[in-house]
């Protein structure tokens, strides 16, 4: 049976599910929710919840259960995260596994509270210092959030490595249905080794040796074999780990990249614009970091255009054009500071991008032309003496771009609007006619 | 087919109660359903809003801009919500808290004296209980009997003796659409 | 045979890269010791901090984790609430605990987190090349205050020992020396007995050890010691600062 839950809970659960017993976290705004149920659940399963002093005790608490052995979270915001780096990168370093919830909210500095996606360079290129690479895991439901919140533990622990869901404040605060029953007492994925490498103080014998761990290489060849070693499990993370979904995209001549909360908003979009006619698909990353990017390829059979829609000023769209690599236009759409876009202005630019606007409108807009055309020349019987004049040839050809131009122009599909539109039209042209004929009369005055 | 509403008033009026209601009871009807609360700075006596989505497929945004159901539980959520609704929409206000308010024209209005009714009631924490009562016969959102099971599930074994007054509550609020 | 000297089974066959004269190996050697004879050595967890310690997880025999620079008490912590029921220390110096990582060891100290921390102060940064460090002594000088530290500038020494000491969460903290046999034995019984208290669940226990060093602080070895006694000790008084055993006075 499905419950109503909100997300930063459905993730707090789903990671105690998952085998998760130890959570350190410092409060910050959208995601306190999570160390809140954290502390109330831990000691009922026999966890242990700790507030930090700050961020930075925290992930390096993480730090410290993650080697000797536990399955271990934290979670904060944007300005929390960025204290973390610190930690992530000697996680990274040491090979720990861990997962980091970061819902993000507005920056940069101390932002806002409302939900953004201007965390992604951060997330996706390291915010900590190093060559490292982490999996991103983006939800766009709270579902979705259980069901990543899990699969990070598993990914975590197969690489050794810190694992990031990352949300926003909309994920974190919203109440959708779950199905918590399938995410009850999840087993740990079945091909994860023994952690014979942790610090459990185990007594050193031959074949299980004292544990370090450690991210210090002081000799640059055996750092540079480090890296190496490190590099060939970000290949391997992104040869399996790499998730995508893909919405209509078989015939899509525009292509939308979107994730997370965006991707909800963008598919409304999708339907409206698929009504019009519009062919129109989607790629959602589910996986920032390994990048989908052979999805989107595959998408350049029958794409036109790519289109990009983040909360933020635009980080993804990087790697949607180093995917499409120039042989396509890669246009951006976004939002930030906290807010969020609405499917209308989604509507908008895909309708722009479509090159033909609303049909709707379109008929609309013909009649009004022929309309329009049909008076000119009206007009022009009656007053075929002054066909010629120059002035009257120029504002023809000016009315003529402007139903031209309106033709092609997109706009807003609503037939209010398309209404409004025609009906600007034809008092443009009853502006025009009554100019024309005041030059008519003027014309009699015999000035000329 | 996606309905919306938009519940506003302050903090401690039961404003983000009656939506989740309201999306518990879509949820046992098998709806997709979202609850989106407005969040900030905590505080007593400030503003709080959410936004309710049901619809029969996934739900795209969350966040309901023009709402087509505004529910104002005080004045200054009239004020700020109303001047977005959808033309055609249904606004239902708490007329106990808000007297000759200035109404928009192309919307549905219905007043609904949410405190009266409660003290009447002798109860005044379920005035926000009268308010989903008329929500639910000016919006058609559920069946009565979904509605009282909803409730009776939300109050589990513990608060069960509140399922009486509460429901009481309801009809009284339906009565008023 | 009569077995007249053996190694410290808790030290590992490696050589020290510490500088000639510096009593980082003494220290070294008196936690291993205080370990194996409180049979807990084989199965304690350490914790190496940032400083001239970073390699100590070559030297402690035990599973060891490096840290992040002052971070040691908050990876230690996370490490004792995943195994309540080992020992586990951390190793760290001046600068890595009262200067960079003063909110992990107060913030561990408070909670009682049941560790013990061994802390090295020698008044400098010792690995960067002799900088000021928060112990250093007011007009001592060092690559950073080559005038000498103006406390009118700069402020002054942290006395950790004392401050900490004025929290409830602690168990035991000793301020120790090692510049003499006399006090290398004292501060061997302390901390043997801050591992003790740690098993026992008391709480939080630190044992501060004035330490020295020669190269930074452009002395020979024999004068390095010396300047503890004439300047250092002074300064950092030794004692028992908090002891919440039966018949403890702090």
């Amino acid at each position: 049976m499905k419950k109503l839950m909100k997300g930063n809970e459905a993730i707090a659960e789903a990671a105690i599910q998952a085998g998760c017993r130890f959570f350190f976290g410092y409060p910050i705004t959208p995601q306190n929710q999570i160390p809140e149920y954290m502390s109330k659940r831990m000691p009922q399963v026999g966890g242990c919840f700790l507030q930090a002093e700050s961020e930075v005790a925290a992930i390096n608490m993480v730090y410290g259960a993650a080697g000797a052995g536990a399955r271990v979270m934290t979670s904060s915001s944007s300005p929390g995260i960025s204290l973390k780096q610190e930690g992530i990168s000697y996680m990274i370093g040491a090979e720990l596994p861990c997962v980091i919830v970061n819902i993000v909210r507005g920056g940069p500095g101390l932002g806002g509270i409302q939900p953004a996606q201007s965390d992604y360079y951060q997330a996706t290129r390291g915010g900590g210092h190093g060559d490292y690479r982490m999996c991103v895991l983006a939800p766009s439901s709270i579902q979705e959030a259980v069901d990543l919140t899990q699969n990070a533990f598993d990914i975590a622990d197969r690489y050794r490595n810190p694992v990031m869901v990352l949300g926003d404040g909309l994920i974190g605060q919203m109440m959708e249905p779950v199905d918590m029953e399938k995410a009850m007492n999840r087993e740990p994925a079945p091909d994860l080794a023994q952690k014979t490498w942790a610090t459990t103080g185990h007594k050193a014998t031959v074949d299980h040796p004292r544990s370090i761990v450690n991210s210090l290489y002081i000799d640059p060849q055996v750092l540079e074999d480090h890296n190496i070693h490190l590099q060939s499990k970000y290949d391997a993370m992104e040869s399996a780990e790499c998730r995508w979904q893909e919405e209509l995209t078989s015939d899509a001549e525009i292509v939308i990249v979107a994730y997370g909360t965006t991707s909800r908003i963008a598919r409304s979009a999708m339907r409206k614009c698929r009504e019009k006619g519009v062919k129109v698909g989607m790629i959602r990353p589910i996986t920032l970091w390994p990048f989908p990017e052979a999805a989107i390829r595959a998408t350049l059979a029958t794409a036109k255009h790519y289109l990009c829609i983040e909360m933020s000023m635009g980080q993804m769209v990087d790697d949607v054009r180093l995917a499409v690599n120039g042989e396509r236009p890669v246009e951006f759409y976004g939002r930030c500071g906290g807010m969020v876009p609405t499917v209308n202005d989604i509507v908008d630019q895909i309708m722009a991008l479509s090159g033909q606007s609303d049909p709707d409108l379109f008929k609309q807009v013909e009649q009004a032309a022929n309309a329009a055309c049909e008076k000119i020349n009206d007009l022009g019987k009656k007053i075929d003496e002054k066909v010629n004049s120059p002035e009257f040839v120029q504002k023809t050809e000016e009315l003529k771009k402007q139903v031209e131009g309106a033709a092609v122009k997109t706009v807003d599909g609503l037939a209010k609007g398309a209404t409004l539109f025609a009906e600007g039209l034809g008092k443009a042209f009853d502006a025009f006619k009554k100019e024309f004929d005041n030059n008519d009369d003027q014309g009699k005055g015999g000035e000329e | 087919m996606e309905k919306q509403f938009l519940i506003a008033g302050f903090g401690g009026q039961g404003v983000l109660l009656i939506g989740q209601l309201i999306a518990k009871a879509a949820m046992r009807q098998g709806s997709e359903v979202s609850w989106m609360p407005s969040y900030g700075p905590e505080m007593r006596g400030g503003e709080a809003n959410c936004a309710v989505v049901v619809s029969d497929e996934a739900i795209g945004s969350p966040l309901v801009s023009e709402p087509p159901v505004l529910v104002a539980m005080n004045k200054p959520s009239l004020d700020k919500f109303m001047p977005k609704m959808a033309v055609g929409g249904t606004l239902l206000y708490n007329s106990s808290l808000i007297s000759d308010p200035e109404l928009r024209d192309d919307v549905k209005v219905i007043a609904v004296p949410c405190n009266e009714i409660a003290d009447r009631l002798k109860n005044n924490r379920v005035s926000n209980m009268v308010m989903l009562g008329a929500i639910q016969a000016a919006t058609d959102m559920t069946t009565d009997e979904n509605l009282e099971g909803t409730l009776r599930e939300w109050l589990g074994e513990s608060k069960a003796a509140m399922l009486a007054i509460n429901m009481q509550a309801i009809a009284e609020g339906r009565k008023l659409v | 045979m009569a077995v007249v000297f053996e190694k410290t089974k808790l030290l590992c066959d490696a050589p020290f890269h510490y500088c000639p004269g510096c009593t980082h190996g003494i220290i070294h050697r008196l936690v291993a010791e205080a370990l194996d004879e409180l049979g807990i050595g084989d199965t304690a967890i350490g914790v190496a901090p940032v400083g001239c310690a970073v390699f100590a997880y070559n030297y402690f025999n035990c599973d060891m984790q490096e840290a992040a620079h002052g971070r040691a008490p908050a990876v230690a912590t996370g490490i004792k609430r995943v195994h309540p029921d080992k020992a586990v220390f951390t190793y760290q110096g001046d600068g890595d605990l009262a200067s960079i990582g003063a909110a992990e060891i107060v913030h561990a100290a408070t909670r009682g987190e049941k560790i013990t921390t061994i802390f090295v102060n020698n008044a400098i940064y010792g690995m960067t090349g002799g900088q000021m460090a928060p112990t250093t002594l007011p007009g001592q000088v060092t690559t950073t205050s080559p005038y000498g530290r103006d406390t009118n500038h700069c402020g002054f020494p942290v006395k950790v020992s004392e401050m900490l000491s004025t929290l409830t969460g602690p168990a035991y903290i000793e301020r120790v020396s090692v510049h003499d046999v006399q006090h290398i034995r004292k501060a061997k019984a302390a901390i043997k007995k801050a591992f003790q208290l740690q098993m026992e669940g008391k709480g939080f226990t630190l044992i501060e050890v004035i330490s020295t060093c020669p190269t930074n602080w452009g002395m020979t070895p024999k004068e390095s010691l010396e300047w503890v006694k004439s300047d250092m000790i002074p300064a950092y008084p030794l004692g028992v600062y908090k002891d919440v055993t039966e018949g403890g006075t702090k």
